[in-house]
């Protein structure tokens, strides 16, 4: 896939937004660009962003390293990332993670066996008064679904999952 | 009392264009940029008493005034990161109110002589950003941003940059490095970003909601804003509450209010869950001193403005009130917190890099039941070693529960640690 | 002179200049503050925390501005927290204590951090015995660990960065300060961080592995034994190791380098050499060394080094007595005087490069520079003058770079070059093609090969560029041999010497002319009296020829086929060449390693050499086997000592009057201060206490206004609508004896190549990787395609050194193409 190529006028708008001679500023966004499709960033894209804003393919990796929504490998076509840090905690958020996890039948870190979700956990989302909540990443970008409890979860997961038909 | 922020709550659809516009919006700006110049908005801004809401409580118009004009661009950055954990505030005034923070943004931006001007969101925002890209195409579409605005040489464009996760990129410096495609790592200071900000060039760093005051600011005038709130503290705050609450969210509130009136007060948190009793507060989030309550009426009683917070030992910082109640387990708080610092370290300096990690085993440790009374000591021991030698002050904050928790309520170690 | 200030470091008050950080006044006051991720050539970042001490200004009145006084002394007001003496800068009347209870209370804490996630496994690590982290252990670290061994964090200890480098996860302190020496000095961001907090680790991901030509400097300045070469690790411990001063011969930078060697068993009990180090010298290589020059010394060491005379015996070399060979040898030059040729080359020291002329004059045959490229006699009119140091040059300077690609051909001269762009000089970069250097300038002129002269006349002309090159407070013109001859370098030379001089841009330090020779001591030949010669071939045929320290038959067939049809030919060598196997005498050489001498880099430096090992076999120095083979002649020449032959020699030659070995021997302190294992860490780099050489002074500086000789311009080769036209470019790593010995840099030199644009690619019918073969007058051959857009249509670049024998621009067929040969 070439990014260049798919989604010229993105780039383009992108690139825009800041000076030209600064334009290394643009490697946030494109790499939220080049996630979008497979979820991770993939090796031709880390070239073809480096290339772009003429820094090297390991100043790339570094900045995908650093953040955590960056991710340089595949996971399941949505990351479901639940809070569980202090607020959500005293709201009942590692209570709903632990019982997720049984429903879902895997452990924090691990994707569902068809491939649709990955539950993670993650640090506070600025959500805090509707905890439970988590986030879900995937190929539409991010979305809150906040004030959740198990079962919403469940349901959640079924309209992923019929969205955009059954997951290879 | 009317919202003067949160002002979506009072007038339904605020955050339309037209709406906001017949509620007075833009009126402010167009004021500013045609009949003003630039150094007499920071005065108004000056004289008004703002201080930073992003958590340091610096005078806004004081940082304004200190803009480098001998060298150009000047660039303005609204701080959007909002990651610190107990806050919520910024995110809800860019859904609901947006069109009052853009406009406080490009106020702020022709006080500086800043013709372009960045919103820094953390990456979760993802919805909001595309919120704020909506109104700010129709605010250039209605030619409130873009070239020669009101007819007069004053040009300005605003643009949205997604963070990508990273709480330290709420740290000023950190966030300036990011926005420049970099790790988000902060920079050493001086020079402070007025003088050596963005491309390194002079930058104003405000955070969303001290932004949000300004058009209100500039439209009633500084006596106006100056008359709410306490002397030390002019004007109105946002309180985000949240823990052990009946009714957690954000309430709007002049400097001054009590803890007990934002916790109790039926209107805002309405009690304590199961009717408990509070334990400790945490006035700024994560990054917190634990305020010692255990049903004290005094502590409850205290007025929040940020010099008298600080006289129970803590910062207000960004008001992010997380309430413990007595079921709450303070080794297990600390463990929380001290998980999240080490998770959010940048890693730039030893001291926080290797620190955090150290608190983070031994708390572990002391928190899975197999700590002795030595690792409390040695955890102590390690937060107050860190404090005053981290470069930036995520460090310094990731020690504050952890040295307040330890002295202030030691029973709840001691009863965790091997006898 | 920047203005000075006056502070007081633990008692002590000195004068430093304004503005400097107080780790590094403290350190010109004597006084060592430990640091690890400072490091004087980088910029501050104030990460480690190591630097904690107490800061103090005087207290000024508010009202009055004035400094508050109590008891008659200026009032010290002292910041609450301990501060970074690596950021905090010195102003007037500052005071800081560094080993105060606070102060040494905080370095404490820091080295304790520090400890808690490294291995210490000093004992079997490289850099154990010039490590600040071991040494501040010592002095500051607590005696035993408050923390878990167990929770230690485990990483990974053997990562290939590259082939050259290796990495150790577990000892890296993340100091940053390998990545900040690639992104900022060298302009090579191949380092970076992975992840962050305690999970930060250091990554390089390129093609090749760490691709960078400055890689090896990275584990010099490292604090800790993370960065480890290659080519040492493991190698020895750093105090078994003895140190000898010398200078690198891979190009004509002349970077000084200090020579550690070791007596080990499996040499035979033989001295031998360990690794060669930078040796400071703020005006040639400041601390740096390129990898070319740290590792490409192991020729000296080939298994073809020659070790006895030779005499060719029914057509087969047997050995022979230093007698009876240098007997032979001068009764073959002797019996033909006029057709006696001398072809030396510039890896040779200035000693045996006078003795040679010397040789060839006196027996009244000629003496001939085994170099392509030509201009010598115009850098010694119009050189840089005495006192030139690229390291000052910045804003208001030009520096133009033509016929030249840096990287390639003097690395240090990029680095350095690439630095005074970053602090503001004009950079001007005129080549056919683009390069490395291209991203650092401000302008980048484009021509045709063929129109090097006149692009150079062109900023006589008024422009943009010509006018800010004129204008410009000083200026450098480096000039190269890319798409040139001996001829057409000649006339850039002249060129760019006439330009120099019309700008008013000669006779004062750093401005002049530079050629980017192809060997190390080009210069020093030319100094001395040599000349290349454009016809070679001619030159040759039917001569006696003297050949010493060249390859011409391994170098090019013509050059065979001229040598094959000589009278005679003697070879002077330290290895086994194609050119010793046709010899009718050989004499075994040393090696630069091996004897002492001295060197003129490009910039006009005359540097000294010292022996670092012991002799290979009955070699003796390129000089004394001259004055043998000259007292066989009848002539007496100087052959026992090479400083007396350096003290004829300056007797002869006017530049080097005055000049002696204890001239040059002489030394004064540098800043930064480093390699004295202090805790203020500057790295491996090793001080340089033998010598920082002396640059000769160019005619222009003495005797003002020159006359610069026009070179008679030739008839330029064009591409033809049916034949390519083949341009000769440079190569850092070739397949020349002096790296080809070097097993770590083989991936690096890789295959040739033959570098087309895509339209004329495609004309023929091939792609990138595929082969190629072509023939040209004098060489040719197979070698891979690669493309390169910015060169012009019905060009080919051809690389030097890489057996393809190409000399000069030439006209070039196309034999066979090969589809199937898509090699990666
Ligand atoms: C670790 C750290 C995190 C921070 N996070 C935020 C944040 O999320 N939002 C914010 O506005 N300010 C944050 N700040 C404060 C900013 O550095 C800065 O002081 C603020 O944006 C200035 O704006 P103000 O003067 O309007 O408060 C943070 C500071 C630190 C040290
Ligand atoms: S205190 Fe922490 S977050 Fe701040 S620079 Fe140091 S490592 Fe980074
Ligand atoms: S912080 Fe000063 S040397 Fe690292």
């Amino acid at each position: 896939m070439s990014l260049e190529k798919n989604y010229s006028k993105e780039i383009k708008q992108i690139l825009a937004k800041y000076p030209s001679e600064n334009k290394r500023s643009a490697v946030m966004p494109l790499l939220h660009l080049a996630q979008r499709e497979e979820g991770y960033v993939n090796k031709a894209a880390m070239q073809e962003i480096a290339k772009m804003l003429d820094i090297t393919e390991t100043e790339v990796a570094s900045i995908i390293g650093f953040y955590t929504l960056y991710h340089d490998k595949k996971a399941g076509k949505y990351r479901m990332q639940v809070c569980t840090d202090l607020p959500c905690a005293l709201r009942g958020a590692d209570e709903f993670m632990q019982k997720l996890c049984g429903n879902l039948g895997i452990k924090v870190g691990e994707t569902t066996e068809d491939g649709l979700v990955t539950l993670e956990e993650v640090t506070c989302l600025a959500a805090c008064d509707r905890a439970p909540m988590f986030q879900t990443q995937g190929p539409d970008g991010i979305k809150y679904h906040e004030n959740m409890n198990v079962d919403k979860t469940m349901e959640l997961i079924q309209t992923l999952k019929h969205a955009r038909g059954e997951v290879k | 009392m009317a919202h003067v922020l949160l002002r979506h709550r009072d007038i339904p659809d605020l955050h339309k264009f037209d709406v906001y516009k017949k509620n007075g919006g833009f009126s402010a700006f167009k004021n500013a940029v045609t009949k003003m110049k630039p150094n007499e908005v920071t005065d108004v801004v000056k004289n008004s008493g703002l201080r930073g809401r992003g958590g340091a409580g610096f005078p806004t118009g004081m940082k304004w005034s200190f803009i480098d004009n001998k060298n150009w661009p000047h660039y303005v950055v609204a701080n959007a990161d909002e990651s610190e954990p107990g806050t919520f505030k910024d995110r809800e005034i860019m859904e609901s109110n947006p069109l009052q923070f853009l406009e406080g943004l490009a106020i702020a931006s022709y006080a500086v002589g800043a013709t372009a001007a960045y919103v820094y969101l953390r990456g979760e925002f993802w919805e909001v950003a595309a919120i704020l890209d909506e109104k700010i195409a129709e605010m250039e579409k209605a030619g409130y941003l873009g070239d020669n605005l009101f007819g007069t040489d004053y040009s300005l464009k605003i643009f949205t940059h997604l963070g990508a996760g990273a709480y330290i990129c709420g740290e000023e410096t950190a966030l300036l490095e990011s926005l420049e495609g970099k790790r988000g790592q902060p920079r050493v200071r001086p020079p402070f970003p007025p003088s050596y900000g963005l491309y390194g060039k002079p930058t104003i760093i405000n955070n969303v909601e001290t932004f949000t005051n300004v058009p209100m600011i500039l439209a009633n005038g500084a006596d106006w804003y100056k008359k709410m709130g306490t002397a030390d503290s002019a004007g109105v705050k946002i309180f985000s509450l949240s823990g052990r609450v009946r009714r957690p969210g954000n309430y709007e509130l002049p400097f001054g209010t009590t803890f007990r009136e934002l916790i109790y007060g039926e209107k805002y948190g309405a009690g304590v869950q199961d009717s408990r009793t509070v334990k400790a507060i945490m006035p700024a989030g994560a990054s917190s001193s634990l305020i010692v309550v255990n049903g004290d009426d005094k502590v409850l009683d205290t007025p929040m403005d940020y010099a008298t917070v600080r006289t129970l030992g803590a910062d207000l910082g960004s008001a992010s009130v997380i309430v413990l109640d007595d079921t709450v387990d303070i080794n297990w708080v600390i463990n929380k917190t001290v998980h999240f610092f080490r998770h959010e370290s940048c890693g730039k300096c030893t001291t926080c890099r290797e620190g955090t990690h150290w608190m983070r085993n031994i708390t572990d440790r002391i928190h899975g039941g197999s700590g002795t009374q030595g690792d409390v000591d040695l955890l102590l021991n390690v937060a107050k070693q860190m404090q005053g030698k981290c470069l930036c002050a995520l460090g310094e904050f990731s020690t504050m529960a952890v040295t307040t928790g330890i002295e202030r309520f030691p029973q709840d170690f001691t009863k965790a640690v091997k006898k | 002179m920047s203005k000075q200030v006056s502070v007081t470091i633990d008692g002590i008050t000195v004068s430093v200049p304004d503005g400097i950080t107080v780790a590094d006044a403290a350190k010109m006051a004597g006084i060592d503050i430990p640091v690890f991720c400072h490091h004087p050539k980088l910029e501050p970042v104030g990460m480690c925390r190591m630097c904690l001490v107490e800061v103090g200004r005087p207290m000024l009145d508010r009202a009055t501005g004035q400094v508050v006084l109590e008891n008659g002394q200026p009032k010290i007001q002292f910041m609450p927290k301990l501060e970074t003496a690596c950021t905090n800068r010195v102003s007037e009347g500052m005071v800081v204590m560094t080993i105060s209870d606070k102060a040494k209370a905080g370095q404490k804490g820091t080295v304790e951090l520090l400890l808690t996630s490294h291995p210490l496994d000093c004992p079997v690590c490289d850099k154990g015995g010039e490590c600040p982290l071991q040494n501040l252990t010592m002095a500051h670290g607590p005696g035993k660990s408050r923390f878990n061994y167990d929770e230690k964090m485990h990483l990974e200890k053997m990562i290939p960065l590259g082939e050259l480098m290796w990495l150790d996860r577990e000892r890296c302190i993340q100091c940053a300060r390998c990545i900040r020496f690639q992104d900022e000095v060298a302009g090579e961001a191949v380092l970076g961080f992975d992840e962050r907090g305690r999970s930060t680790q250091i990554i390089s991901i390129s093609d090749p592995g760490f691709d960078s030509v400055f890689s090896g400097n990275t584990s010099d300045i490292c604090p800790v034994g993370a960065l480890t070469t290659a080519d040492f690790r493991f190698g020895a411990r750093p105090w078994e190791l003895k140190a000898e001063a010398s200078i690198c011969t891979q190009c004509p930078v002349g970077c000084n380098t200090t020579i550690n060697t070791r007596r080990e068993a499996k040499a035979g009990g033989d001295v031998v050499v360990k690794r060669i180090m930078p040796r400071q010298n703020e005006e040639v290589n400041e601390i740096w060394l390129c990898d070319k020059g740290r590792f490409g010394y192991h020729y000296t060491e080939s298994k073809k080094r020659l070790t006895r005379p030779m005499i060719r015996k029914d057509d087969k070399l047997a050995r022979a007595s230093w007698d009876a060979a240098t007997k032979l040898a001068a009764e073959k030059f002797s019996a033909d005087k006029k057709n006696f040729v001398v072809l030396a080359s510039g890896r040779l020291a200035n000693e045996d490069l006078f003795n040679l002329k010397s040789l060839a004059d006196h027996a009244g045959g000629t003496a001939l520079l085994y170099s392509d490229m030509g201009g010598g006699e115009l850098t010694q009119l119009v050189g840089v003058g005495a006192g030139t140091n690229i390291g000052n040059m910045g804003k208001g300077d030009a520096i133009l770079v033509v016929a030249s690609d840096l990287y390639e051909e003097a690395p240090i001269w990029w680095l350095r070059v690439k630095q005074a762009a970053d602090r503001g000089a004009t950079l001007i970069v005129a080549n056919p093609r683009e390069t490395k250097l291209d991203r650092f300038a401000k302008y980048a002129i484009r021509y045709s090969y063929g129109d090097e002269v006149k692009t150079i006349n062109d900023l006589s002309k008024k422009s943009k560029i010509s006018d800010e090159f004129a204008k410009a407070r000083n200026a450098i013109v480096l000039f190269g041999s890319e798409g040139l001859s001996v001829n057409s370098s000649t006339a850039v030379a002249s060129a760019c010497a006439s330009l120099l001089q019309e700008t008013g841009h000669v006779g004062r330090a750093n401005n002049g002319l530079i050629g980017v020779w192809q060997r190390a001591n080009d210069q020093g030949a030319f100094e001395i009296g040599f000349q290349p010669e454009e016809d070679l071939e001619k030159a040759l045929k039917g001569k006696s020829v003297y050949i010493v320290g060249a390859d011409p038959v391994g170098d090019s067939p013509a050059l065979a086929k001229a040598l094959n049809s000589a009278k005679f030919v003697a070879v002077q060598e330290i290895l086994e060449t194609a050119t010793t196997e046709i010899a009718d005498v050989v004499f075994p050489a040393q090696a630069y390693t091996e004897r002492e001498g001295t060197y003129v880099s490009g910039e006009r430096r005359v540097q000294r050499f010292h022996a670092a090992v012991p002799a290979t076999g009955d070699g003796k120095p390129d000089f004394a086997i001259t004055s043998m083979v000259a007292k066989q002649m009848g002539i007496i020449l100087e052959g026992s000592a090479a400083s007396v032959v350096f003290d004829i020699l300056s007797h002869s030659i006017d530049a080097f009057t005055e000049l002696n070995y204890a001239k040059l021997a002489e030394f004064h302190g540098q800043w930064p201060i480093v390699g004295r294992g202090d805790l203020y860490y500057g790295g491996t780099t090793y001080e340089n206490t033998q010598g920082l050489g002396v640059q000769l002074t160019p005619t222009a500086q003495t005797e003002g206004t020159v006359r610069i000789p026009k070179v008679r311009k030739e008839a330029v080769l064009r591409p033809r609508e049916k034949d390519l036209l083949a341009v000769p470019v440079n190569k850092l790593y070739d397949l020349g004896v002096m790296i080809a010995s070097t097993e770590l840099l083989e991936q690096r030199i890789g295959q040739a190549t033959f570098t087309l644009h895509s339209t004329t690619a495609k004309k023929l019918g091939v792609e990138a990787g595929q082969k190629l073969a072509l023939s040209f007058d004098g060489g040719g051959g197979e070698a891979i395609v690669k493309i390169d857009d910015t060169i012009s249509t019905g060009v080919v670049l051809v690389p030097r050194g890489m057996g393809l024998a190409i000399r000069e621009p030439v006209v070039a067929h196309v034999q066979t193409r090969s589809a199937a040969g898509k090699v990666k």
